[in-house]
């Protein structure tokens, strides 16, 4: 993502993984476990959401009913 | 929580900042609870929170981290009563993880997956934040109401085991489903829930 950036990652010592380790010193999972978490941002977002998004107004016309209220 | 009478929001606003969190939320219940369809409904309830909850948010502060305190203590409660059990769908992570194309991947996502949940739910979610939502420890303490030595030590301890498990290849299969592990996992909830000191934006629905 954007703000990826973690100081103390790179400076703090890395318990080393013999899977393979990062030339900062991150283990090969840090990397995985951020794509794991992109890779569902990255999903298109499923029509109920969509939906749920639109209905959240709708209580509220529904109940003032009329226009400027703005209780 | 908030006793300060917040500046009003902008309805239009909030929602269009809600939405725009929509996938980090998504991206963030899945990982905490691993299966894709109740982490939807867990967005789905989070949302709805968040909405009735607006004069809450505080206009140009993170929608993100708000709107993860609402989820993760919607997760909490959700866990304590049992509809969640951190259980881990092989068929659908199977089909959903598949690594980015053209980057070699040395861990499979769905082990990845799998070693996550298998992790204490607080040790779990402070990894999530930091290591994959990338909150600073900061952030990260605020969102789960703890002192920020306790994340670091939390996330500290996640890595440990996760550098032990994914280099032995030794991801147990099955630890989350007996029940030993889940009434430990539920008092390690009660702890985690007990640190919910700082912001709670909802809570009435308990």
């Amino acid at each position: 993502m954007d703000d990826n950036q973690n100081p103390k990652q790179k400076s703090a010592p890395q318990v080393r993984a013999d899977k393979g380790e990062k030339p900062m010193g991150q283990p090969q999972w840090a990397d995985s476990l951020r794509n794991l978490y992109d890779s569902v941002v990255d999903e298109p977002i499923p029509d109920s959401f969509k939906d749920l998004l639109e209905q959240l107004d709708e209580p509220d016309k529904k109940k003032s009913g009329k226009d400027g209220g703005d209780a | 929580m908030s006793s300060q009478p917040a500046p009003a929001a902008d309805p239009v606003e909030f929602k269009r900042e809600l939405t725009a969190v929509v996938p980090h939320l998504r991206a963030f219940a899945r990982g905490l609870c691993g299966r894709p369809d109740m982490a939807d409904d867990l967005v789905q309830e989070t949302l709805m929170k968040a909405w009735a909850a607006q004069e809450r948010f505080e206009p140009g502060t993170s929608m993100r981290a708000w709107t993860f305190v609402i989820l993760r203590n919607a997760y909490l409660t959700d866990m304590r009563r049992n509809r969640f059990r951190g259980e881990y769908d092989e068929n659908v992570a199977e089909r959903i993880l598949t690594a980015p194309a053209g980057q070699e991947e040395p861990i499979h996502l769905s082990d990845m997956h799998r070693a996550l949940l298998t992790l204490p739910p607080e040790r779990r979610e402070a990894l999530l934040l930091v290591g994959a939502g990338g909150f600073s420890y900061e952030e990260a303490a605020n969102i789960c109401g703890c002192a920020v030595g306790t994340i670091k030590s939390r996330v500290g301890r996640a890595r440990a085991t996760l550098n032990a498990m994914l280099a032995d290849g030794d991801i147990p299969r099955r630890s989350i489903d007996d029940d030993t592990a889940h009434r430990a996992i539920l008092e390690e909830l009660d702890d985690v829930a007990a640190g919910n000191g700082l912001a709670e934006p909802t809570n009435g629905r308990t």
